[in-house]
């Protein structure tokens, strides 16, 4: 092909197959990826570590296994080590005779799939999680940095919170970017790609859920920037845990919701402190979201149990996974809530998930025994490759991710509703 | 008949039947029922969508404004193409976003003996002047033509 984005003359030799076939394709996708949206050149990935979205061994996925068959034997592996979403596998996650089985099948492959994972360049055995970027993890971009990583909530993360550099890669062309070292600059790489079209006015009258807010914004906003006013008064101007926390799950759901790559917070993330209200374009629009507007955007969502009136028999927590201080603050409040309804355990069998690195410090303090005598199940699953099981369709799961309720059969709660229904069994 | 013009991101020829969707089309949603199931009608599994829930999107010309939500969703339109479970063609109302546009050029690059052409900025008008059921024809220079 004959590019019409500027190449150095190893961009173009690596084009044009002196360095191999397969190579070659690599490049010319990415070529084509940057020259579809205006990119005039590559830039370095600047990254110490990539993320990859693909972490399960799907038995029908045989077309990615086979690709990353072509990559390992062709010497095309990432430059950079690289964490990969979670493991869609935990035998301690509640699961019948049936359940176990058909996940046995459904993931035939993970074994195989994660040895080629390790074969390409996977940080290690527990570099398993969605969270990435906290501390226990150590993915974690300076601002600057240009990326090549997948993970909708990941991403929207990395820019956002970090003032890193990167678009919303799809799976495969993350790991392309890693393999080559260099990725296409347009788009959430560029100064101008990084304004805001939509004013988000936060008029509640107290502090919103992160994932309703989100989930509000993605699906108003879609692939646009947010400029989001009003937060700070809520969250103050520091990116403290309990804010990064916030933002992570408020992210999450305007990137799976909607499209979000960034989204600026008055006062509170890096991009809107240095610069303020220039990031906004003259003809942004305007997006007020009150309380009324969550009630309606709540009650929008449609309802997939197979009975409504079921009492819950599952509940996740977790999606994306939680930080250690959320750990902290869930323990306390669902300790708070069972004592105030006179139990000991929750009322449904019930998940918090976390990165491996996040569970092995929590499980140091005292608080993983109490959370553990409450009956609550520690994993590093996906709770969305749980669900993906159609073994799981039909069971009754409450959640708090705004995500999960997307992508799968689960009704979405407030993290209030969530720990009456743990407390007290409701519906 | 009427015409619609807009920039081919993978140039190629198509004639199928429309089927479209006012929403963003989630990708992962949308096909990930019909990859666990292996079916090749590719029926849309994403409750979230309306226009599409339920109908099968396998050799339909898929009219959308843009697609949204996991980053996995290039991967999937790829495996969906090399499965032979793919619309016959993708044209989009808006500028392409980033997650179709892999899925559109993964499926060009690495995967032999199969097509799906795509077309992206047709227009506002191209949403709302055609109907599901409606003959769509794709010509490689990014023209296409209502025929009925």
């Amino acid at each position: 092909m004959e590019p019409r984005m500027t190449l150095t003359p190893e961009q173009r030799g690596i084009l044009d197959g002196e360095k191999g076939e397969t190579l070659a394709k690599v490049m010319k996708t990415l070529v084509m990826y940057g020259e579809t949206f205006g990119a005039e050149r590559m830039v370095p990935v600047t990254g110490e570590h990539g993320h990859l979205v693909t972490s399960f061994g799907l038995s029908v996925m045989k077309p990615l296994y086979a690709l990353m068959d072509q990559l390992i034997a062709a010497g095309a592996v990432s430059k950079r080590t690289f964490t990969v979403d979670p493991r869609p596998m935990d035998p301690n996650v509640p699961a019948n005779l049936l359940q176990t089985v058909f996940f046995k099948v459904m993931y035939s492959q993970q074994a195989a799939y994660e040895a080629q994972l390790g074969r390409l360049g996977l940080l290690g055995d527990d570099a398993y999680t969605c969270a990435c970027y906290q501390d226990e993890v150590g993915n974690i971009p300076k601002p600057g940095d240009v990326l090549s990583w997948a993970e909708s909530s990941a991403v929207v993360y990395a820019n956002s919170v970090l003032g890193a550099r990167c678009n919303r890669n799809s799976g495969i062309l993350e790991l392309f970017g890693g393999i080559l070292g260099f990725v296409p600059e347009f788009g959430l790489l560029t100064d101008e790609g990084r304004r805001a079209s939509w004013v988000v006015e936060v008029r509640t009258s107290e502090k919103p859920e992160a994932q309703l807010l989100g989930s509000a914004i993605g699906m108003q906003v879609q692939e646009s920037v947010p400029y989001i006013e009003g937060l700070s008064a809520f969250l103050g101007t520091e990116l403290d845990e309990a804010n990064r926390a916030f933002l992570k799950d408020m992210g999450a759901a305007t990137a799976s919701n909607g499209a979000v790559g960034l989204y600026h917070v008055d006062g509170l993330t890096p991009e809107a402190k240095a610069l303020g209200t220039s990031l906004v374009r003259p003809d942004a629009k305007v997006y007020v979201v009150d309380d009324a507007e969550l009630r309606r955007v709540k009650a929008s969502y449609p309802d997939l149990w197979k009975k409504p009136d079921a009492r819950p028999k599952l509940c996740f927590v977790g999606c994306p996974h939680l930080s250690r201080a959320q750990l902290d603050e869930w323990t306390g409040r669902l300790e708070a809530a069972l004592s105030a309804a006179g139990r000991r355990k929750v009322a449904v069998p019930t998940v918090f998930t976390a990165a491996p690195a996040v569970l092995a410090r929590f499980r140091e303090t005292p608080a993983a025994a109490r959370l553990a005598a409450m009956g609550v199940v520690l994993s590093s699953i996906c709770p969305l490759m749980y669900m993906n099981n159609p073994m799981c369709h039909d069971l009754p799961v409450l959640t708090n991710s705004n995500k999960l309720r997307t992508y799968s059969t689960s009704r979405y709660a407030t993290d209030a509703e969530i720990l009456a229904a743990l407390s007290k069994g409701g519906r | 008949m009427k015409t619609f013009h807009g920039r081919p991101v993978v140039p190629g020829s198509a004639r199928a039947e429309a089927l479209v969707s006012h929403g963003g089309v989630n990708t992962l949603a949308s096909f990930q029922k019909a990859l666990l199931m292996s079916d090749r009608k590719a029926p849309c599994s994403d409750a979230n969508n309306p226009d599409l829930y339920g109908k099968p999107m396998a050799r339909k010309a898929l009219c959308l404004p843009r697609t949204i939500g996991s980053t996995t969703g290039g991967l999937v339109l790829y495996c969906a193409t090399a499965l032979h479970s793919q619309p016959a063609c993708l044209l989009f109302s808006e500028p392409i976003d980033s997650l179709a546009a892999a899925g559109a050029i993964l499926s060009e690059v690495w995967v032999d003996g199969e097509s799906m052409p795509t077309v992206d900025g047709l227009g506002e008008e191209f949403l709302t002047y055609v109907k599901s059921g409606m003959t769509l024809v794709v010509a490689p220079d990014g023209t296409v033509t209502v025929e009925d």
